[in-house]
């Protein structure tokens, strides 16, 4: 059972905040009397409120994407600032759970006076976050939440990702047009959203493309055995198998095919970017191709730069989601500097308003739903590591 | 054709690892009519307990030298694991169930699940929850008749499986602590009126039932790729649907309702659809406890009131 990782598992769960209503009617001005923020918003220059799991089983995520903010805020401070003041960041813990990254943003919008959110990477905590940043009127911007819906709460809400559905249509792509497939098996987790949009899209697509789908099969997260459905796959004529899951059983449905001499290329998604990865598949996933945001190795000379500053501020390498998180602070920084006020009307529609911004992940263009339009990598497993293979234009 | 017979291998070897579990949970019933709901997490404890024990004999220097693992050493982690988790066995009956023996029967099946999720929560908490890739114990090695493909791992699991099995049997029908398992299978107390030593045939059981386990596990995470702390409920369940269905307390009962299980499961996941493996498992149970719910070899005990 896979508890390590990740986003857009939309459990709606939504833990209620119905009362929030009332706080809207006092305005942004009612902080809780006692509140020790300090000096208020207007003097103080921008505060940037972000949610993110820094404890917990995602811990990781937090960590790697609030270094990200962090940097992005330092070197805008040494610049000289945004609106001729210094920029502050306000990280509160929400410790993975949706009820308290509702709370977490409350008091981000509450107590600290909060201009803008940055928040989450999992999709069912940027929707918990992102109803109430919505109804107060906050722009947020989530960094890496890939679920379609996260931008459907509202106006307000933005993000520097592809959706799902993007990544079904670039392997459909890539695979029917560069690998020259002709008939591919899909293998979904149907207890993921995120596996059933992406072998949805990549059904539609390759088949729009001229392709065939072979076989459609699918497993439970958290299943160990899929020889029988290695074994059905065997008895097609498919020439690679999409499996838009999470790392562990791709590792495990790797190895199950090579030792059952099934010798196709396996095709998936982000979820698939964990170490762990290797070590469950080995090198029975040499030769398999999956869709990403970004690459180390093909990252353009932005994204070098902004890898170098990392592992020097920080002493490690940054992940995926570092990258994005830098992104996402990068482009709140930018709206405001082009709206010219901390208001957060106008902060929105400066974000809305992003067109070509040269983010370390890519150019990021915002489309008319508020998600970014954005080009897509393909990283080939190689002797135990992914290695660049080629970009993917939306 | 060659894609039924891999299945039916794919079913068999899976269900002999049914068949180790379930043995486990057949004994245990068959001796205090207890379920023992921890059982499934035994066979976790098995599994992790291989797992460390390998590494610390050195698997992954082996595995870089690109050399398999010495069979010995795969024998001592086999043994030395099924000896930690007969250990753990005894101590959860010492401490879950002997306290309570006497109490009504419904008690002892709670504690039984307080020790399951007691096992998995400290086990999550130990070994992080995260699937870990069990250490190639056994090199892989593959043979392919026919473009049906059986591997040498497969292979083990039934030799393994049918080795303890056996070895079980002829414990069970020719040794004297087996006589007395037997004879507190039919009535605890006119056993001990007879001078066997309860408690110590109790442990024995435990013990065995146990170390069986820990077996399955070790096969399990060979066959299966990868462990995790919560692979037990699930495994544990199926097992305990097997020794059900082969008739609970039955010792060959149990195998034959690993095996079927296995099968069951592997074919509905081939022909039918992966989603409904686990279902069509829970299906057998509901459909042998309306039509026969003694179990396949299971015998109907008039019980004297």
């Amino acid at each position: 059972m896979d508890f390590g990782r990740r986003r857009w598992f939309c459990l709606a769960a939504l833990t209620c905040v119905a009362q929030l209503g009332a706080c809207k009617k006092l305005g942004g001005d009612a902080a809780p009397s006692g509140s020790s923020a300090g000096a208020s918003a207007a003097t103080q220059g921008v505060v940037i409120g972000h949610y993110a799991s820094m404890t917990g089983n995602t811990a990781h995520f937090g960590q790697d994407t609030d270094k990200a903010v962090h940097l992005a805020v330092d070197e805008a401070n040494a610049a000289g600032g945004v609106l001729g003041k210094p920029v502050k960041v306000v990280t509160l813990d929400d410790r993975g759970d949706s009820a308290e990254a509702a709370s977490a943003v409350t008091r981000l919008i509450d107590v600290e006076h909060v201009n803008a959110l940055i928040g989450e990477v999992a999709s069912s905590l940027s929707l918990a976050g992102g109803r109430i940043a919505q109804r107060r009127g906050i722009p947020m911007i989530s960094p890496s939440s890939t679920n379609p819906k996260v931008t459907q709460v509202g106006d307000y809400i933005f993000r520097v990702c592809f959706i799902d559905p993007f990544q079904g249509k670039v392997m459909a792509t890539f695979a029917r047009n560069t690998l020259k497939l002709d008939e591919v098996a899909i293998l979904r987790d149907v207890k993921n959203d995120y596996s059933i949009g992406l072998a949805d899209t990549f059904k539609a697509s390759f088949a729009a493309l001229g392709g065939k789908i072979s076989l459609e099969q699918s497993y439970s997260a958290g299943d160990t055995d899929f020889s029988a459905q290695v074994t059905a796959v065997k008895g097609t004529k498919a020439q690679a198998i999409y499996v838009p899951g999470y790392y562990s059983e791709v590792g495990a449905i790797a190895r199950t095919a090579k030792r059952l001499g099934l010798k196709v290329p396996l095709l998936g998604g982000d979820g698939w970017d964990a170490p762990e990865l290797f070590s469950i598949g080995g090198d029975a996933l040499d030769g398999s191709y999956f869709s990403n945001h970004f690459a180390a190795d093909g990252a353009s000379p932005k994204g070098k730069q902004f890898m170098a500053a990392f592992k020097t501020k920080y002493g490690q390498e940054p992940t995926g989601l570092g990258m994005l998180g830098y992104d996402a602070a990068a482009v709140l920084l930018d709206a405001v500097k082009r709206a010219g006020t901390t208001n957060p009307k106008a902060v929105r529609d400066a974000l809305a308003q992003t067109k070509g911004f040269e983010g370390v992940t890519g150019k990021i263009t915002m489309d008319k739903d508020r998600n970014p339009e954005k080009s897509a990598v393909i990283l080939k497993i190689q002797g135990g590591k992914a290695v660049y293979e080629a970009t993917v234009q939306p | 054709m060659s894609e039924f017979f891999q299945q039916i291998i794919n079913g068999l070897s899976l269900g002999s690892i049914y068949a180790l579990i379930a043995l486990g949970y057949t004994m245990v019933y068959g001796i205090l009519k207890l379920i023992n709901f921890a059982h499934g997490e035994v066979f976790m404890m098995g599994a992790y307990s291989g797992y460390y024990l390998a590494s610390w004999l050195g698997v992954e220097r082996y595995q870089a030298a690109g050399r398999g693992f010495p069979l010995g050493l795969a024998l001592v982690v086999l043994v030395l694991a099924m000896a930690a988790s007969a250990l753990l066995g005894v101590l959860i009956e010492a401490l879950a169930y002997r306290p309570v023996r006497s109490a009504p029967r419904l008690t002892p099946l709670i504690t039984a699940i307080g020790v399951s999720l007691f096992l998995q929560n400290a086990a999550m908490l130990l070994f992080t929850p995260n699937p870990r890739a069990y250490p190639p114990i056994l090199r892989e090695l593959r043979f392919a008749a026919g473009g049906v493909i059986v591997t040498n791992i497969k292979l083990a699991i039934f030799v393994v499986a049918l080795a303890l099995m056996v070895g079980l049997h002829l414990f069970v029908q020719r040794t004297w602590t087996g006589r007395a398992m037997r004879a507190l299978s039919m009535n605890i107390d006119a056993a001990r009126l007879m001078g066997i030593d309860v408690n110590a045939t109790i442990r024995a059981t435990f013990a065995i039932g146990s170390a069986l386990a820990a077996a399955g596990g070790i096969l399990f995470g060979l066959d299966q790729i990868t462990i995790n702390p919560l692979m037990g409920v699930l495994t544990g369940l199926k097992a305990f649907v097997a020794a059900v269905l082969g008739g609970i307390g039955n010792i060959p009962g149990a195998v034959v309702g690993g095996l079927l299980i296995g099968l069951a499961e592997q074919l509905t996941a081939g022909y039918l659809s992966p989603d409904y493996r686990d279902a069509i498992t829970f299906l057998i149970l509901v459909v042998i406890l309306v039509l026969k719910p003694e179990g396949l070899l299971g015998v109907v005990r008039q019980e004297k009131v």
